[in-house]
């Protein structure tokens, strides 16, 4: 039995996406993630002499400021920033530059569902766009559980109301390599399929939240294929004009 | 001649202590190698856990839980509000997580804690989100007054799996809780009967008692949580801070009563989670949950 989605999409189908680099003059990096009409502008100051008191001064230290659209800030934002803060922690180089500090300010700009993940995605870009050297990227993902066992990619905001269940994913993006498939493997998966980061909220079964990240880890390869197509573009545009 | 020829002839040399201190990841791996960590716990056991009840007199609900040295004390306070518009017959739960200073040496009163609210919230979620409590069980009359229960939890020794205690300690308290007497008076306005014997007969006839004796909320689906970290090929099950400073790849599996899975919590972190160790941590939370389950059975009564 298929479900059937508002918006006539299947469930594997992920909206519509968007995401323009270098948008603001005064940060050093900065970009606008979209998808559908989930919006969240990302900008990137750094990295700045000294680390914050706690912080180790061997390492390259990340801080976010995450910026709801109306309201005052409170725990969801502080729990964001942190679930964003150890995202970037894991997948930036953090030797390259010690006892420095990156700032990533994050604006919602529209929130229709999925909006940790549109977050996750534009911070990347706009890191992407300072030039802080990084691993690999952080894609993701929000892949949500219909009652009837279904799992459903890239909810709207009336679709996550409806929902038992749902769970952000964030995964590195696929490699394009010269290399033969097998020699690239851990623990006998592809580096691709392991999990950065997991939010759950809502109750599942075990099974279910495996058939999310299936789900999740299959939708990764088109973000990703997105991912590099929008930065071979802009980094073509850019040496026709220079 | 690099570092590493150097500090094997330190390593004959140098004490344990500042072993610890100085090369942290390395004494850990060398004791990882073993399958034990310097405690002498195997990998996979939790450490030692207590819990008890009733602790907190002036609270309507409390307890104290222990995993190894962190503990936490959850107290509840019942208040009377009006409910609602959207969900009339239903009672409403705050759970607020504190970090005070004498928890950890890094949290100053000016500087608090930046995992506290991050923590508050995932209790939160947690707790509404498994169904432990009815929150229609905290109706008294429906559309004008329920209960609204302020859960606050305080560390009172921060020494690594933060959630894990402070969940335990929630649930513990929750198991604790007795819902006070009140009575509707002549006003419509919900009053507290106290307990003194000296209440003559008279005023009892003219207040309609809402809830003759003080009761215990059912709870079902109880989540019970374990955090491990992720190192290389290990898996070391309810960290201490210590493990946590160095190998920052924290899991925590939320299981409940009837083996579904809450909340699987993973915040970035240097080790990426395979299907595999997805799997074992999992295996691990069952078994914690059974053993949490046994030392919170012979807490309660019921």
């Amino acid at each position: 039995m298929e479900i059937d989605r508002e918006d006539g999409r299947t469930p594997n189908q992920l909206r519509p996406l968007a995401c323009s680099r270098n948008i603001l003059h005064r940060s050093h990096g900065s970009a606008s993630w979209s998808q559908g009409d989930t919006k969240v502008l990302a900008a990137v100051y750094g990295p700045k002499a000294g680390t914050k008191k706690n912080e180790n001064p061997e390492k390259a230290c990340f801080e976010v400021i995450w910026k709801p659209k109306t309201g005052q800030i409170g725990k969801v934002e502080k729990e964001y920033e942190m679930i964003l803060k150890r995202t970037i922690q894991s997948i930036c180089v953090l030797t390259v530059n010690p006892n420095t500090t990156t700032s990533v300010i994050i604006q919602v700009v529209h929130d229709d569902g999925s909006l940790l993940p549109c977050a996750i995605n534009a911070a990347c870009a706009a890191l992407v766009d300072a030039g802080i050297p990084m691993k690999h990227l952080a894609v993701a993902i929000c892949c949500c559980l219909a009652d009837n066992g279904y799992a459903v990619l890239d909810p709207n905001k009336l679709e996550e109301k409806k929902m038992t269940a749902l769970a952000y994913l964030v995964f590195p993006n696929t490699t394009l390599s010269v290399l033969p498939e097998g020699s690239s493997l851990v623990e006998g998966e592809p580096v691709e399929h392991g999990i950065i980061t997991s939010v759950t909220h809502g109750v599942m079964s075990v099974d279910d939240y495996f058939l999310c990240v299936e789900n999740g880890r299959a939708a990764t390869a088109s973000l990703s294929a997105f991912f590099r197509k929008n930065f071979q573009q802009s980094q073509r545009d850019s040496s026709k004009a220079g | 001649m690099g570092l590493p020829d150097s500090s094997q002839d330190l390593t004959s040399e140098m004490e344990v202590d500042a072993f610890r201190r100085i090369f942290p990841l390395r004494f850990f791996e060398r004791h990882l190698s073993e399958s034990l960590r310097p405690d002498a716990r195997p990998l996979d056991k939790a450490r030692d856990t207590i819990v008890n009840l009733g602790l907190v007199s002036t609270a309507d609900g409390s307890a104290l839980a222990k995993i190894g040295s962190t503990t936490m004390l959850a107290a509840i306070r019942m208040e009377v509000m009006t409910p609602s518009t959207e969900s009339p017959d239903e009672g409403c739960i705050a759970v607020e997580f504190h970090m005070p200073p004498i928890c950890s040496p890094i949290v100053r009163p000016g500087r608090p804690a930046e995992a506290a609210p991050v923590i508050s919230k995932r209790l939160s979620d947690t707790i509404l989100s498994s169904g432990m409590i009815d929150l229609k069980e905290l109706c008294l009359v429906s559309g004008k007054a329920a209960w609204m229960g302020y859960l606050d939890i305080y560390c009172l020794d921060a020494d690594g799996a933060l959630f894990d205690a402070a969940l335990l300690s929630a649930v513990a308290a929750f198991s604790n809780l007795q819902i006070p007497v009140v009575a509707l008076n002549d006003n419509g306005r919900i009053v507290a009967i106290s307990d003194e014997k000296e209440q003559d007969n008279a005023s009892i006839i003219e207040e309609e008692a809402v809830n003759k004796e003080k009761r215990k909320l059912t709870l079902k689906n109880i989540p019970f949580s374990l955090t491990c970290i992720l190192h290389k090929n290990y898996i070391l099950a309810d960290p201490t801070t210590e493990e946590e400073s160095i190998m920052d790849t924290l899991v925590t599996v939320v299981l409940d009563s009837s083996d579904q899975m809450v909340s699987f919590y993973k915040s970035g972190g240097e080790a990426l989670a395979y299907s595999s160790s997805i799997k074992s941590c999992v295996e691990l939370a069952r078994k914690r949950a059974k053993e949490l389950k046994e030392i919170l059975g012979e807490m309660d009564v019921d």
